[in-house]
């Protein structure tokens, strides 16, 4: 009985997703943009969630390094240190966690956001001035984070490398340049592109 | 007062809303004349912000007719929509000032979406204009959450009146205020409806309130018209259902 009910309430779920993703296309896409509020949500969305994203991220590549060093002193591969710290934070670890966090506090805030203006009747309030609210809110947030996201996850995957430097010096002495060297030289283009795009599709949830 | 008979700008007709298995309006009429106040009395939760949500399309009726400036609400598509709603104010309950914009911009938002292509100097001048009337100019600058309830209810009122609307639907505009303040607000919406010659409905328990601005009373009980009439017609009555309002 209840499984059932939790199976439906779950497919509407589903349900909802897609005529809220079939909505964003419809409305959302048409012209006439609200430029200004898309600005101020990217300002809201991308800016303000900046130092959280880079103090994890930071923290990350520190932490990951700090770990790895063991593993591969046993091995004697040492020097191959910033290679694999490099590897894991650009082509997964960073866009997840990005993400995630991103998902976390723009998902939660907008969210709170959102419902407190239904209350105080502020939706209604727009739609009496002629403004579709969809539009106006839902999808100039959706766009914004769209847009912030790969941003962030650059900018996050650039200090996670920083932090990674710090931990590869803890114990021994690389010059920046030698690390970023060796980093660059064992990553291409490939392996950044998909990652940056993963997350464009990481928004959507 | 006499009985002219003016033209009707609001018709209402046998309208029926309910929410899920609770009717709330079950066939209810009114008629609102050119240049009048018509007040509506109704207990909390009669229905009295459902049936104004009604007329400006943010609720659709089950069944019934909505006529506003000969066109039928429910039946409208959204640019028809779009465009009564440039001609009726909408005060709100709860004021509905947006908190993230300055008092500014929350007056200047209704007029760059109604009125597209507007002058910059224009809009600032309406905007002065509007504050000014509510003697309230000074807060320009100012967030909604550093004012008032009062001073809030009353940029609210500014917000409503600055596209010089033909209709305005007031829910409850004096509830919760002073009696100082009420009264400004119930003498502003007199001076509005003598100046622009608007027609007006008011949602109200504020007896004074009632007195001082209704042309009509209409009481709503249990989803219909109860009885309508002017404050001293329904005042005199013995009906306990129209007394009760009046002690
Ligand atoms: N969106 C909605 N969904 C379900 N029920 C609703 C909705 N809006 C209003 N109601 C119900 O309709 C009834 C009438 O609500 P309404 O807000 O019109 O009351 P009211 O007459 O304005 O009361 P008050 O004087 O307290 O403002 C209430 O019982 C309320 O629970
Ligand atoms: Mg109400």
């Amino acid at each position: 009985m209840t499984l059932i009910v939790r199976l439906k309430r779950f497919l509407n779920e589903t349900g909802n997703v897609a005529r809220f993703t079939g909505r964003f296309f419809s409305t959302g896409i048409k012209p006439r943009y609200e430029n200004r509020e898309l600005l101020n949500q990217c300002y809201n969305i991308g800016y303000l969630s900046f130092p959280l994203v880079g103090l994890t991220s930071f923290i990350m590549g520190l932490v990951l390094t700090m770990q790895l060093r063991p593993s591969l002193v046993e091995y004697g591969v040492e020097s191959q240190l910033p290679v694999m710290v490099g590897l894991a934070i650009v082509r997964e670890i960073g866009p997840v966690i990005t993400a995630l966090i991103f998902a976390g506090k723009i998902g939660s805030s907008i969210g709170a956001e959102l419902g407190s203006m239904k209350v105080t009747e502020q939706i209604d309030a727009m739609t009496v001035s002629g403004i579709k609210p969809f539009k106006y809110l839902v999808a100039t947030r959706v766009v914004a984070t769209t847009l912030m996201l790969p941003l962030l996850t650059i900018l996050g995957d650039g200090i996670s490398l920083f932090g990674a430097y710090l931990g590869v010096n803890i114990r021994s002495v690389t010059s920046i340049d030698l690390f970023f060297l060796q980093v660059f030289k064992s990553l291409d283009f490939s392996d950044i592109l998909p990652a940056i795009i993963k997350t464009l599709f990481l928004v959507l949830l | 007062m006499e009985k002219v008979k003016n033209e009707a700008v609001i018709v209402i007709k046998d309208l029926v809303k309910a929410f899920g298995e609770k009717v709330i309006l079950d066939g209810f009429n009114m008629t609102v004349e050119k240049g009048s106040n018509v007040v509506i009395l109704g207990k909390s939760g009669s229905g009295k912000s459902v049936l104004i949500k009604c007329i400006i399309g943010l609720l659709q009726p089950d069944s019934g007719s909505i006529h506003v400036f000969n066109g039928n609400v429910p039946e409208m598509n959204e640019d028809e929509l779009d465009e009564a709603r440039s001609k009726i104010g909408f005060l709100f309950q709860s004021n509905a000032l947006y908190d993230s914009m300055t008092i500014r911009e929350n007056l200047e938002f209704p007029l760059l979406r109604h009125w597209v292509d507007i002058e910059k100097e224009e809009v600032d001048r309406l905007v002065s204009e509007a504050l000014e009337n509510v003697d309230l100019l000074h807060t320009l600058d100012m967030m909604p959450s550093e004012l008032s309830g009062g001073m809030l209810k009353r940029v609210a009122l500014a917000r409503t009146m600055i596209l010089r609307p033909e209709v305005i639907l007031y829910d409850e505009p004096t509830t919760g205020l002073d009696p100082v303040t009420s009264r400004e607000i119930e003498d502003l919406i007199l001076k509005l409806q003598k100046k622009n010659h608007t027609s007006s409905i008011i949602i109200s328990h504020d007896m004074n309130c009632v007195k001082n601005t209704a042309d009509l009373v209409v009481l709503l009980l249990e989803g219909k018209c109860y009885t309508e009439g002017t404050y001293e017609e329904l005042e005199q009555s013995a009906d306990q259902n129209i007394k009760q309002f009046f002690e």
